[in-house]
């Protein structure tokens, strides 16, 4: 603690501290009237608000094939699942409310690249495969960081996470039965499962962050009980899971050093490209600028529509003044 | 195999889709007003089905009322988790402050004579 301050403040501070730290400590939550520490407040919003944009951004890449879905039933469940993309990203701009930034200025930050959103989002869905894939893959890794994240200390967050939990299991679902259908189909069927796989498995496990030994803010995070494991983790805990899914599926994954590790009980897995990583999260992937420019000109376009919304509001509530 | 070192400073695990990039600081709202034209916020509560209060499930925007109701249908309701729709202008909620809350909840506070428990009766008493 700083010690140049009066003694009264201290204490005063001291206070609300104690009061917020025994409440994580309790597993009880943090809910946003509460006093919270200013870093604590930042740290959310940028959680949130990153997750959210995710939700927003993820949208395209599916989004890609709903007018190419080879029938109808597939193109019902891509509509579902894009719009649920939708709906958790309203989950999750809602909770981020709470703390009192606004809505309408996160969306004006990711579209000027003051907020982030998940590098995922940046790589090309150019094979009807990935819509599979995706769903496999990046939505499982979604839901191995997301089911922690239900015990959040941030109540809204936690919440939000909740419902989002039980719909990301569609998501997942629906891509697995969409792989098995096609390894049911032919061989060229066959190699584009295959195909998709090979490009998006490396960029799921980035999905974890950085190795623990290099992700500073990792110890913070856990003691916020903002963060309940580590990057490397749920790395592991992904990798476990999706190596027999992958066998289920007839699929292998493209790392010579995978393998049974019977001493540890898990996979060992090979090293991780980061170099590559590297270059789409600096702005240098194949699809970042196109994910901003399709998100505002959404924004833009629609403004008119915003603007009317409000001009009919306005005259139906002096409409109602009058014959009142 | 290069030794390739990960950009530990470039990017962080943060939130549910994992790994984005650290750019610069991030602003994160002073408390904000709506910009210029946008619509008001609206707290949803959704009854889940007959039998139960409505209970509060989060909050969107929309220009009227009548819109809130459409929306938090599209957004909250997409799996039958609902019957019927409550929206209220947030402006609209008056709530206690966490800062008082000791003061405020203390008349129950020293009340044990409120609750069942406080009365001692004998074992031989039935339904009681």
């Amino acid at each position: 603690m700083n010690e140049t301050v009066q003694p009264e403040t201290v204490d005063a501070d001291r206070a609300v501290l104690d009061h917020f730290e025994s409440t994580i400590a309790h597993d009880q939550r943090i809910e946003p009237r509460d006093w919270m520490p200013e870093k604590y407040r930042k740290t959310m919003i940028r959680q949130i608000a990153q997750h959210a944009h995710s939700e927003i951004i993820g949208m395209q890449p599916e989004g890609n094939w709903i007018t190419r879905a080879p029938s109808l039933r597939r193109k019902a469940i891509l509509l579902a699942k894009v719009q649920d993309e939708a709906g958790h990203g309203m989950y999750l701009y809602s909770a981020a409310e709470t703390l009192g930034i606004d809505r309408g200025e996160m969306t004006e930050m990711l579209i000027s690249g003051r907020q982030k959103y998940s590098s995922i989002f940046n790589y090309p869905t150019p094979s009807y495969a990935d819509v599979g894939v995706i769903g496999w893959l990046v939505d499982g890794a979604a839901i191995c960081n997301q089911v922690p994240l239900c015990r959040s200390s941030f109540g809204p967050y936690a919440r939000a996470m909740v419902r989002i939990c039980k719909e990301e299991s569609f998501h997942q679902r629906q891509g697995y039965e969409l792989l098995m259908t096609m390894m049911r189909g032919t061989d060229t069927q066959r190699e584009m499962v295959q195909e998709s796989v090979n490009r998006w498995w490396w960029p799921s496990l980035m999905m974890f962050g950085p190795p623990d030994e290099q992700s500073p803010n990792t110890e913070q995070s856990m003691a916020w009980k903002i963060k309940r494991h580590t990057n490397d983790e749920l790395r592991q805990r992904y990798v476990d899971m999706s190596v027999p899914q992958a066998e289920a599926l007839g699929v292998t994954f493209p790392d010579p050093e995978l393998r049974w590790n019977a001493a540890t009980g898990h996979y060992d897995y090979g090293q991780i490209d980061w170099d590559d990583f590297n270059r789409v999260v600096s702005g240098d992937g194949p699809c970042n600028a196109e994910r901003i420019e399709h998100r505002r000109s959404a924004h833009e376009d629609g403004a008119w529509v915003r603007e009317a919304a409000i001009a009919y509001a306005d005259k139906q509530a002096a409409r109602t003044k009058t014959a009142a | 195999m290069t030794e390739a070192s990960p950009p530990s400073d470039s990017f962080t695990a943060e939130g549910g889709h994992g790994a984005v990039p650290t750019g610069p600081a991030v602003p994160t709202g002073s408390p904000t007003r709506s910009p210029r034209n946008s619509w008001p916020l609206w707290e949803v509560f959704v009854r889940g089905k007959r039998g139960l209060n409505h209970v509060h499930v989060g909050s969107l925007h929309a220009a009227d009322g009548e819109m809130a109701l459409g929306n938090a249908r599209d957004v909250y309701t997409r799996r039958n988790e609902g019957v019927s729709i409550w929206v209220v202008p947030a402006g609209s909620i008056t709530a206690s402050s966490p800062d008082e809350k000791d003061a405020f909840f203390a008349p129950s506070g020293d009340k044990v004579y409120r609750h069942p428990t406080f009365y001692e009766i004998p074992d031989n008493v039935p339904h009681m």
